[in-house]
């Protein structure tokens, strides 16, 4: 509601944004999906030719997708379990009048600002390392054998150090909904008698749906794409057992140099995040009008 | 000079139509409020005329000039909102003086000026205060400031007393009309109230779905509403509307009378029916009576009446003061 | 106010809440501890927590590597470049679309929210191959191009939540008092905005100083930033945990700083206004 002076100023401002925005994704976009029609190797430049779905036939046969495949969802499925779950427990703890409780805070949320390659470093050299790692250590104290996290468990490595990174953001963001809790509606709970559990049960697990499928959305938006950390850490292996979508497509393209099939696989990944992205666009959308 | 035009204005947003073609003549210093039920189209008149928004048809003239594409800062207008609209980063003194600074006023000028509405305003303390720092009444006072340093050709109000507490609201009401007066500005006063309007205007529009009801001044509109919905809309308590054979026996659809025009009798009268409520309020009381086959009428009676609730009553109205309404709403002149 | 806290269940609380803390940021310790560390201590078993010989050698060591010095560089010039040219493209966007909407700015925020969850992966191909045909590759201006476009959607959907909470009346009041629209944006809403677009250039810079996959991907030596140069330490073994220590903490220090000053604005711009 403004004139007409304003709405044609409006447009012109946001056009840059809009214009930039869907070159960006149209382009390459487009680009993947043409690549993924052809023969195409970077070791043999100039011999391109159309081979139709050829390439999403290699790709989805291949058993290598299927293990990525189940990598990826393993891995996301795993991740998010972690959070949530471990989300709502801190946050719940954090809502609780402990002495401190900002710096408590600050260092539940601190991994969030890690950068990805960091932490996959520190969590694989000082911590999991079989021989001097911290873990060993703990477990010998235990007598128990030190695990060698990367041969034995690589992939359960994996979850544990992205689900340290996005831990915090889950608690951030439930923390954040669970202080919205009505503190009358607690009073009046109270004043019901409400034992604890049913309490959480009954009123701030439904406060908390919201949020939390926002950090499941958001979350697999990010988690269906994670590279850094198997990149520095496993490179994808022993053999495909840390392989996921993302890495693999990566491996396709510029390891082995196939164009062609590693777009197939791109546009597979795209295909993925899109069907989570159809949920959370339209609970963003849902609460634009609230 | 500060004459203001509306000519066959129209406005629609989307498909729907929110100002229905309106004519209206505002005289060089005349204080015009535009009062109607809430979703009227008051404020968007307002918006029209100041330049917030975009007509849809018609033209909008100040001065003899068509500012209907004029951006809203060279219609030489100055706005007063309801939520008093602040800067909330500036000193009261740069929010007064904001206008003349982007008008490129010398800062001596400005100073000059700023201080000088300061102080007709009783703000020359506040002067250096963030408007955070101030009472309701005070910010209200910084925004009339910020209106009148800029010497427009007329102000707009749109329901500046709406966020005051009843108390202050009387006060700030005749602050505005004595202001008003000194300066001889026009003004075009929205308000819900009707009480606002009664007290302040020297001409009332009333407005309903977009369209003008009835133009006049306040007593005119008391006395003599052009239809129903202004006779309902104009008077505290509401005016007694009564249709059917009551109504019949005054050759009319629908009389109006207005509760003090309803003398009251214990033992003979027109209407017989029985005290629902009575409310006493020192110098008056109002009396809820149910009349069967008529309904609720409201009575005022000036001073203490000692009727308590059930007891029996005649009413009788002043015939001399009865409005009579024809099928369509339209008041019938004798 | 609800009933006193019994002493009892805060020191409960109040324990398990410093246990807890302790345990998610023990990593973050860890490493800072290790940087601290000769490269024989860090590697010892069993480990040593505090009684060991502090040495600040491997910062020394990390700084005046040049190509230490040379990566933090190209850190703060891919965060600080990509932040600038998202708030010049995403200002303008961001007031248009708080203050002008029209029928259709829904939909086109919903939109660049979209544009948002392309995986990376699908199309790091062309873009690999662009940037090579056309010498981006490895260098500043491409990579802050990437970061921008990256981080566009989330820097127009933060400063529109935060526009939108400013009232229209006030710019009104501006447009009324006799301002442009240039003079409306300078004197009336960036003044009332400077909060909202402070954090948003903290979350800009946090996303983008963290950003490992374009990074890794897309620079080798001239343009990489710490992500990449904290990377290309996966695989030496043993012999460099403390300068990696040291280097990693010098890597997340200051980010880790703006981030903790940023919290509150984090969760609603990581949320695209959904979580407040």
């Amino acid at each position: 509601m403004a004139t007409r002076q304003t709405h044609i100023l409006g447009r012109i401002l946001v056009a840059p944004s809009i214009v930039l925005l869907f070159l960006w994704m149209i382009v390459p976009l487009g680009m993947t999906i043409w690549f993924s029609l052809l023969r195409y190797s970077l070791l043999d430049p100039g011999s391109e030719s159309f081979v139709g779905l050829l390439n999403y036939q290699y790709f989805l046969t291949d058993p290598a997708f299927f293990t990525a495949l189940a990598n990826t969802l393993v891995l996301v499925g795993a991740v998010l379990a972690i959070t949530v779950v471990g989300g709502v427990l801190i946050a719940l703890l954090m809502d609780q009048p402990i002495f401190g409780r900002g710096i408590v805070r600050l260092m539940v949320i601190a991994p969030f600002f890690v950068m990805p390659t960091v932490s996959a470093l520190v969590w694989k050299n000082l911590l999991m390392h079989p021989v001097s790692g911290l873990f060993a250590w703990v477990s010998k104290l235990f007598g128990l054998t030190p695990v060698d996290w990367f041969t034995d468990y690589p992939l359960l490595a994996i979850i544990l150090i992205v689900s340290w990174q996005w831990l915090p953001f889950a608690t951030l963001i439930l923390l954040t909904a669970l202080q919205s809790f009505d503190e009358e509606q607690k009073e009046a709970a109270q004043m019901d008698g409400t034992p604890p559990l049913a309490f959480f049960f009954l009123m701030i697990l439904p406060h908390l749906a919201r949020a939390i499928t926002v950090v499941i959305l958001i979350e697999t938006i990010f988690l269906l794409s994670v590279f850094a950390e198997i990149l520095v850490t496993t490179g994808g292996g022993p053999g495909l057992a840390t392989t996921n979508i993302a890495f693999l497509v990566y491996a396709q393209a510029l390891l082995q140099y196939d164009i062609g099939g590693a777009s197939a696989g791109g546009i597979v990944a795209v295909v993925l995040a899109n069907i989570v992205a159809i949920f959370l666009v339209r609970l963003v959308g849902k609460n634009l009008d609230a | 000079m500060g004459k203001i035009e509306l000519v066959g204005v129209e406005k629609t947003f989307g498909h729907v139509g929110v100002i229905k073609g309106v004519d209206l003549q505002v005289e060089d210093g005349e204080f015009v409020v535009f009062v109607g039920p809430s979703g009227c189209g008051k404020s968007t008149l307002l918006r029209l005329i100041a330049g917030l928004e975009d007509t849809t048809g018609g033209r909008i003239l100040i001065d003899g000039v068509d500012v209907s594409d004029t951006p809203p800062a060279k219609r030489g207008l100055s706005m007063v909102f309801q939520s008093y609209a602040l800067y909330p980063h500036m000193s009261v003194r740069s929010n007064i003086g904001f206008g003349l600074r982007m008008a490129g006023v010398p800062k001596e000028e400005r100073n000059r000026k700023v201080e000088a509405a300061a102080a007709v305003l009783n703000l020359t303390a506040y002067l250096d205060r963030r408007p955070g720092q101030l009472s309701g009444g005070q910010r209200q006072r910084v925004a009339i400031g910020r209106a009148i340093v800029r010497e427009p050709k007329a102000f707009l109000f749109d329901e500046p007393l709406s966020n005051l507490d009843a108390a202050l609201r009387v006060n700030m009401r005749l602050e505005i009309a004595r202001l008003q007066n000194s300066l001889g500005t026009t003004a075009i006063y929205v308000t819900h109230d009707q009480i606002e309007a009664m007290t302040l205007a020297d001409k009332i529009v009333v407005l309903n779905a977009g369209k003008i009801e009835q133009v006049g001044s306040p007593l005119e509109l008391y006395d003599h509403p052009a239809n129903l919905f202004v006779a309902g809309f104009i008077g505290s308590p509401k005016m007694n509307l009564v249709s059917g054979a009551a109504a019949r026996k005054h050759g009319a659809a629908t009389i109006g009378v207005r509760p003090e025009h309803v003398s009251t009798s214990p033992t003979i009268g027109e209407w017989e029916g029985v005290v629902s409520v009575a409310e006493h309020v020192g110098s008056d009381t109002f009396l809820y009576v149910t009349v069967p086959d008529i309904g609720d009428i409201t009575v005022r009676a000036v001073g203490e009446l000692a009727l308590k609730p059930g007891a029996k009553v005649f009413l009788t109205p002043d015939i001399s003061r009865i409005h009579r309404f024809d099928r369509d709403g339209n008041a019938v002149r004798n | 106010m609800a009933r006193r806290i019994t002493t009892t269940r805060r020191i409960t609380v109040t324990a398990a809440g410093w246990l807890v803390g302790f345990l998610i940021f023990f990593p973050i310790l860890w490493m800072v501890l290790t940087s601290f560390k000769t490269e024989l201590d860090a590697f010892s078993t069993p480990p040593q927590f505090l009684f060991f010989h502090w040495t600040t050698e491997n910062y020394a060591i990390v700084q005046t590597r040049s190509d230490y010095v040379h990566h933090a560089m190209n850190s703060i010039i891919l965060a600080l470049g990509s932040t600038l040219v998202c708030l010049v493209v995403g200002i303008p966007a961001a007031w248009s679309m708080a203050f002008a909407p029209t029928e259709r700015t829904r939909q086109t925020l919903l939109w660049m929210l979209s544009t948002k969850m392309m995986p990376a992966v699908g199309v790091l191909i062309p873009i690999y191959l662009l940037f090579r045909d056309t010498g981006l590759l490895d260098t500043h201006v491409g990579l802050i191009f990437i970061e921008f476009m990256a981080n566009l959607p989330i820097v127009i959907w933060m400063l529109y939540t935060y526009f939108k909470e400013i009232p229209k009346d006030i710019l009104e009041a501006a447009r009324m008092d006799g301002a442009t629209i240039g003079k409306e944006l300078v004197f009336v809403l960036a003044p009332m905005a400077v909060p909202g677009i402070a954090s948003t250039v903290l979350l800009n810079i946090i996303l983008a100083w963290n950003e490992a996959f374009w990074t890794l991907n897309l620079t080798t030596v001239s343009a990489a930033p710490l992500t990449a140069f904290i990377a290309s330490y996966s695989s030496p073994e043993g012999l460099f945990w403390a300068k990696l220590s040291a280097a990693s903490t010098l890597a997340i220090a200051p980010i880790l700083v703006l981030g903790w000053f940023s919290q509150k604005q984090l969760v609603r711009g990581l949320t695209f206004g959904a979580v407040k």
